[in-house]
């Protein structure tokens, strides 16, 4: 459903993307593995249009969306949970929630919508009006990608959603992407925690300085040598 | 508490207002304190909740209130100063050939100046809003100084009057035959600040907020960040420039010098011991601030004796000291300002007064288990 052909990204004089290819097929968890700079935050932001004029072809469904604004990108069906949670502090859970359904109109949905993700996080449900800067770091991310699925998106992107949280909670935060993916949502997601991440995916790239090194199913990946020594710390 | 009380409570409430706004009138004679302060407060606050529409809701810190004030107050004295005032006012330069014969209704003078100010800051917006945070406070803050510069600079003189200002402007007239003028700014401040409360209560307040909480995670959600901080500026200046065409009313005459900085300064006051993005607190403190400015802190303004004792300090401008201090206090202590950045709703001042929200937040912290 996602097709990505030779994006190219520039930030100023740094090349950061050198011609990335990959796919996402349909019903599937994809994930990015790599290291700290490898491009994967930019590859995502280049998706979404966040980043200034991305060269290469993007195809989401069949349609163009390399030359989209962001907001056009969202309506697609294509949502972005940003790294580091970015919850709007000072508004309640509930109001997170309700600006995640921004674009859309259909308001009997939405609020299906929305009983959906507090069924998914109930600790969501129980603090509803509390402020979302006084929840803890597992808990707004809960918040942030309860907040993403109001979009309902066709694509769900999660950038890093286990970074800074206890081993206890990421094992929950990975057990709720695979219960989204099961919703019929497809997650593409960046991960530092590749082994955590390699588990729930069905397919994977691993990418290295702006390029993609390597790719193949996640147990595949798990069990290949190199991946094992420069990610998986064996 | 059900809608149903609430609704009763509000209705209750708006009702008192308006019996005590007609006591004000009815008790009063014509060059009473009281009058003018309310209707000073009511102008203020206008001016304060449009800038807190910017710099509390949006989170776009701009320091060009005076500048979109003088530019409607100047609008609207330019359009509604009597034709046949109009030789006496601008005796010095004469009065530029299309002005001599017009002089609108206010009601249409209040428009103008609003959407001259929205132009204004249309113009200006494109530019100056791809700044960020101090960067824009800065540029704002120029262009109010240009505006002010501007007004009382020579090229203008035949259309401002130049530094001698305009006088003759039209104060508040009666409305319909049977609402006296003294209500007039306050049916006018009320129905701004209506609009504006609805805004901030629409989708669009909350793509503002969002805006202001976090631009990236704003944008990532598909609010496009130019057209809504351009909305937001335009919006905030049009009624800043219909607060300082209501100031020109009630003052009947405008100079430069009627919005220096300290105008801006003035406002942002109010707006940030209301607590910033709240406009119900940039209400209650707009009547609260210019209650004490003009009228409760005078006696600070005038020398005291106890006995032989001199009070010391206390002499013309000290007023503006203990004002700043205030000001200091309520910022190294008080942060939040009066209202922080709530709104009032009967629940939260129900919860005021039995101390509910402080029960509640007890329970939540010994029964419910923190996650990390």
């Amino acid at each position: 459903m996602l097709k990505i052909e030779n994006l190219h990204v520039y930030y100023g004089g740094i090349h950061a993307l050198r011609g990335i290819n990959m796919e996402v097929a349909d019903g599937q968890i994809i994930s990015l593995i790599g290291a700290n700079g490898a491009g994967k935050s930019t590859t995502l932001k280049a998706i979404m249009s966040l980043v200034q004029k991305p060269e290469g072809h993007i195809e989401f469904d069949g349609t163009d969306i390399s030359k989209m604004n962001t907001r056009d990108v969202v309506k697609q069906g294509i949502v972005l949970c940003p790294e580091g949670r970015r919850v709007f502090p000072d508004l309640t859970v509930d109001e997170n929630l309700t600006m995640g359904a921004y674009l859309r109109k259909d308001k009997a949905d939405v609020k299906k919508d929305r009983d959906w993700v507090y069924e998914l996080f109930p600790r969501m449900k129980e603090r509803e009006w509390q402020l979302a800067g006084t929840l803890s770091g597992g808990e707004q991310q809960m918040l942030a990608v309860g907040r993403a699925l109001m979009a309902r998106p066709k694509l769900l992107m999660l950038d890093e959603p286990s970074l800074g949280l206890a081993p206890l909670i990421i094992k929950d935060i990975f057990a709720i992407i695979k219960e989204i993916n099961n919703a019929g949502v497809n997650v593409l997601l960046i991960e530092q925690n590749a082994k955590a991440a390699l588990e729930i995916s069905d397919f994977a790239y691993v990418m290295e300085t702006g390029t993609i090194t390597m790719s193949g199913s996640g147990r595949e990946l798990l069990n290949d040598d190199r991946v094992r020594s420069a990610y998986l710390g064996e | 508490m059900t809608k149903k009380t609430k609704l009763i409570c509000s209705v209750i409430a708006a009702a008192a207002l308006i019996v005590l706004l007609i006591c004000s009138y009815e008790l009063t004679d014509s060059t009473s304190m009281l009058r003018s302060v309310l209707q000073l407060g009511a102008i203020y606050a206008l001016a304060a909740v449009s800038m807190n529409l910017l710099n509390g809701v949006t989170g776009l810190f701009s320091l060009g209130q005076a500048g979109f004030m003088a530019v409607g107050a100047y609008t609207f004295a330019i359009f509604t100063i009597p034709v046949d005032k109009k030789a006496g006012v601008y005796y010095l330069y004469g009065v530029a050939d299309g002005l001599a014969d017009i002089a609108l209704p206010s009601f249409v003078g209040l428009i103008i100046a609003g959407l001259m100010a929205a132009v204004l800051a249309a113009i200006i917006g494109a530019p100056v809003l791809r700044l960020k945070s101090d960067y824009f406070a800065i540029a704002t803050l120029g262009f109010a100084e240009i505006v002010r510069i501007l007004v009382a600079s020579s090229p203008f003189n035949r259309i401002t009057n130049g530094s001698l200002g305009l006088k003759a402007i039209p104060g508040f007239q009666d409305l319909f035959g049977f609402i006296p003028a003294y209500f007039v700014p306050f049916i006018v401040v009320a129905l701004c600040i209506a609009f504006i409360v609805l805004l901030v209560r629409s989708s669009y307040g909350r793509a503002f907020k969002a805006i202001r909480e976090d631009e990236i995670a704003a944008e990532a959600m598909g609010i496009n960040l130019a057209k809504h901080k351009r909305m937001a500026f335009i919006i905030s200046s049009f009624f800043a420039g219909i607060s300082g065409a209501l100031l020109a009313q009630f003052l009947g005459a405008v100079q430069s010098t009627t919005f220096p900085l300290a105008m801006t300064y003035n406002i942002l006051l109010i707006v940030v011991i209301g607590g910033m993005g709240s406009t119900t607190g940039s209400i209650i403190s707009a009547f609260l601030v210019t209650a004490a400015k003009e009228w409760w802190l005078r006696f600070l303004d005038v020398e005291h004796y106890i006995g032989d004792f001199k009070v010391p300090f206390m002499r013309t401008g000290f007023r503006m000291v203990v004002f700043s201090i205030i000001l200091m206090v309520v910022v190294l202590f008080w942060r939040k300002g009066i209202m922080g950045n709530k709104e009032f709703s009967w629940d939260g001042l129900y919860n005021f007064f039995t101390g509910k929200k402080a029960k509640k937040a007890a329970k939540a912290a010994e029964g419910g288990s923190i996650v990390e």
